[in-house]
């Protein structure tokens, strides 16, 4: 898995391509244990590109929910695939995020 | 055709495992929405094993593959561990209708696996675990 992320002052994108499996989710936790912090107001993941969610990877974007609900800000997860939004529907993800 | 793996358990040999699955249920014409499930399926058993099975210590793991030789439309998978006694089916099933801050972490990986497949059972049999799941789908 790749992480590509755009920094446009408070707003920040992160563009995650290939399997979020449990090892590529570790990598991405401690990405946005790093990067969501006081000043970001808004975040961006673009899942385009993501063609496979396991439970690990659910609970990294979850963390990042948590996040930008401890920084008031908003978050939107962007351009899911249709295989990866029947996971979230499967578990309930789909009524705690904000879908674009 | 049973088909059969044998790793050490541990996160770097996840991509062999997947990669194993992905191979063989692409040779049995599993249309890609249902194996790319199948394949997380896989993981959460495999993740469990790696994370519980041998109390922080190394150990076996063995996965096998199995399609019916005359239809070509059920997978039978199996994960076998030789760690403690443990059925990850009776974990309790997390409520999926809390809010992102109520929302609490375990127990998720086993939910998606109940879901995603027809059957699965757990079998405790001398020093081994095994998990086996069946998955039908029409071609």
């Amino acid at each position: 898995m790749d992480i590509k992320k755009v920094q446009n002052d408070s707003e920040l994108t992160m563009v995650i391509s290939g399997r979020l499996d449990t090892n590529a989710a570790s990598k991405l936790i401690s990405d946005i244990d790093e990067s969501l912090v006081e000043g970001v107001n808004s975040f961006v993941l673009d899942m385009a590109e993501c063609d496979y969610v396991a439970s690990s990877g659910l609970r990294a974007i979850l963390g990042a929910q948590k996040k930008m609900n401890a920084l008031q800000g908003t978050m939107v997860v962007k351009n899911v695939v249709s295989d990866v939004m029947e996971v979230f529907e499967m578990t309930g993800f789909a009524d705690i995020l904000n879908f674009e | 055709m049973k088909k059969e793996i044998n790793v050490e358990a541990t996160m770097e040999n996840l991509d062999t495992v997947l990669g194993f699955i992905e191979e063989n249920l692409e040779l049995a014409k599993c249309p890609m929405k249902i194996a790319m499930k199948m394949t997380v399926c896989v993981e959460e058993l495999f993740v469990n094993i790696v994370n519980y099975a041998y109390d922080g210590l190394v150990g076996p793991c063995s996965i096998s593959f199995e399609v019916c030789d005359n239809t070509l439309d059920k997978a039978i998978i199996t994960l076998s561990d030789q760690g403690k006694a443990f059925n990850p089916l009776e974990k309790e099933d997390p409520d999926t209708t809390l809010s992102a801050d109520e929302r609490k972490i375990g127990g998720l990986g086993i939910f998606m696996v109940k879901n995603i497949v027809d059957k699965i059972y757990y079998e405790r049999k001398g020093e081994n675990n095994t998990i086996i799941m069946e998955k039908t789908w029409k071609i």
